[in-house]
């Protein structure tokens, strides 16, 4: 059986948890997890304060209960499994390397941010700075796979260096903001300025969008490789149609005010 | 032994140690991935002349490639991983770059690995774009119909060359129909091509020669027309025309078993003896008895 914490006390603020994660929970008892520290605020509690814990740490952990104040769930975690049934708060998978977090509801803000590896899956909406930079750091996440099947809010990918982040639904203002490399898919709309200050990378739309003025269109042709990305897709569950894996789509280079190398791909519907 | 009619010899083909690769190219129609294939595999027939031998091994269906696009395998084999690797940045970058639509992924998952489309990527004159997915890395490199795409590494596994059969028969016609019969059912074999021209070698070798600037010629133990004359010969009496099959795999299992297949199939169809080459077993490291390969199918 794997570990189970199921909330029996609703935290009133913000419960820091980032003891939730299989690197931290390894090799420990039931009792040393319940015993683990977690900020309730500004107060230090446990684990076992909010949680019951039962199982053993075998590398998966899963979560029930209202987890929306729940914060740093997997937090730098390198390995190991994560099912959340339910929402999550902020900061989920924040610095990840490795593993895989999925959660059957909602995440917060900041969902993996900085994450340079791993898998997550977001089966219900994302909040803003999804696999974004930090204020202050101006790198954002550098590897691994997010895939969000719902909307996500505004700064989706800031300042990425590598992955894939694959919205299904819609994506909201700065969608790959200073963005480096890497590449983002939005099978819904895409907001407002778009690829600011993009250096390099892919941001791929299926619908119109809005150009910043700073992209210059390139052509009209069928990217070879964005069909390894929609096979991809397709296999966690994303619903990539037909037409757009074989479809033609618009280039637009930019971010002109930087390297001038990125590109935003839009589906000719 | 006898398969019907024919005589299936009891002798051993002398195979060798070799590398391989796999290459799996996609085009926007099978036509179009075919037509790369067909090139990335023209004159490569022998090691000898060629530098390596290769073949298409398949057609795939859009289902079975990267990229869900109609597809084709290619089998490439060289004497060690270096020429294996040369041979692959060679041919994928003439043939495979420079046909219309296509991309160019890796087909064999090995710890050893050749850098095919990192060096290729330097054709993109610094407007190349890497991409990883899944641990994987691709190159997108700018060309005239759009990009193409090639996978950063490719796979190199240790494989088998030189595996053979000859086909002996009345004359050319009835040989030839037995020989052509035999590689359309071999070349349903996974892991495994037939290299020469429509698979078959008629100017077949020995490894020898009067000449000291030759070292290989005709192999006259099989010419019928030197029957009457040459130092040996294994013509008889009966035999007008002698045809040979090689076969390079990636194990010894699908080779025997390709070889299995075209021994039935020839001596089913008009063959009067089913024989095989080689070099009194000195030189290769595998010795394929065809007595052993068709008993193991009657084992099994």
């Amino acid at each position: 059986m794997s570990l189970k914490l199921t909330l029996h006390t609703s935290p009133t603020v913000p419960l820091e948890a980032e003891n939730i994660s299989p690197d931290c929970v390894e090799g420990l008892t039931a009792a040393e997890i319940a015993a683990l520290p977690a900020y309730h605020g500004n107060q230090q509690a446990t684990l076992g304060d909010f949680f019951t814990i039962e199982g053993s740490a075998n590398g998966e952990i899963e979560l029930e209960g209202d987890l929306k104040k729940v914060k740093m769930i997997g937090t730098r975690m390198s390995h190991g499994r994560i099912v959340i049934h339910g929402d999550a708060g902020m900061h989920l998978g924040t610095n990840m390397s490795g593993g895989e977090i999925v959660v059957e509801g909602d995440a917060g803000d900041w969902a993996g941010a900085e994450m340079s590896g791993g898998v997550l899956e977001i089966k219900g909406n994302a909040g803003n700075a999804l696999a974004a930079n930090f204020r202050g750091t101006h790198v954002g996440m550098q590897g691994g796979e997010i895939f969000v099947h719902g909307n996500a809010g505004s700064e989706v990918g800031g300042a990425m260096r590598r992955g894939l982040i694959a919205i299904g639904g819609d994506s909201g203002d700065f969608t790959g903001v200073n963005m480096k490399a890497g590449s983002i898919i939005v099978l819904g709309e895409l907001g407002w300025r778009t690829a600011a200050g993009m250096v390099r990378g892919t941001i791929v739309s299926m619908h119109e969008a809005r150009i910043l003025p700073t992209f210059t269109y390139a052509t009209t042709y069928r990217p070879s490789f964005l069909r390894l990305y929609l096979v991809r897709l397709r296999e966690m569950g994303l619903p990539v149609e037909d037409a757009q894996l074989n479809g033609l789509y618009h280039r637009w280079s930019g971010d002109s005010v930087e390297l001038n190398r990125g590109e935003i791909l839009i589906f000719d519907r | 032994m006898q398969i019907g009619d024919a005589e299936i010899v009891d002798t051993f083909a002398e195979a060798f140690k070799m590398s391989a690769a796999r290459v799996i190219i996609t085009g926007l129609t099978p036509e179009w991935a075919m037509n790369s294939a067909v090139s990335m595999t023209g004159f490569a027939t022998s090691i000898i002349g060629c530098k390596c031998e290769a073949g298409i091994e398949r057609t795939l269906e859009p289902e079975e490639t990267p990229d869900g696009r109609p597809g084709v395998s290619v089998l490439l084999f060289a004497m060690n991983a270096e020429g294996v690797g040369k041979r692959l940045l060679e041919r994928i970058g003439q043939t495979v770059m420079t046909c219309p639509t296509t991309s160019c992924f890796n087909g064999l998952e090995s710890e050893n690995k050749t850098v095919v489309g990192g060096q290729l990527r330097f054709f993109g004159d610094g407007y190349q774009i890497s991409k990883v997915l899944d641990g994987r890395r691709y190159w997108r490199i700018p060309v005239m119909d759009g990009e193409f795409l090639v996978e950063e590494e490719f796979g190199i596994q240790p494989a088998i060359g030189g595996g053979n059969l000859l086909i002996l028969g009345e004359d050319i016609e009835t040989t030839l129909h037995a020989t052509e019969t035999a590689v359309a059912e071999m070349r349903k074999v996974p892991g495994v091509i037939l290299p020469f021209p429509g698979g078959i070698v008629r100017s077949g070798s020995k490894t020898s020669s009067r000449y000291k600037f030759l070292f290989a010629s005709t192999n006259d133990a099989y010419c019928p027309t030197l029957r009457g004359f040459a130092p040996e010969t294994h013509v008889p009496e009966d035999v007008g025309c002698v045809m040979e099959i090689v076969i390079d795999g990636l194990d010894l299992p699908s080779t025997e078993e390709c070889m299995r297949i075209g021994i039935e199939t020839a001596a089913q169809n008009g063959a009067k003896q089913v024989s095989a080459g080689n070099y009194g077993g000195t030189l290769g490291q595998y010795n394929i008895h065809l007595h052993k390969v068709l008993e193991s199918q009657l084992v099994s």
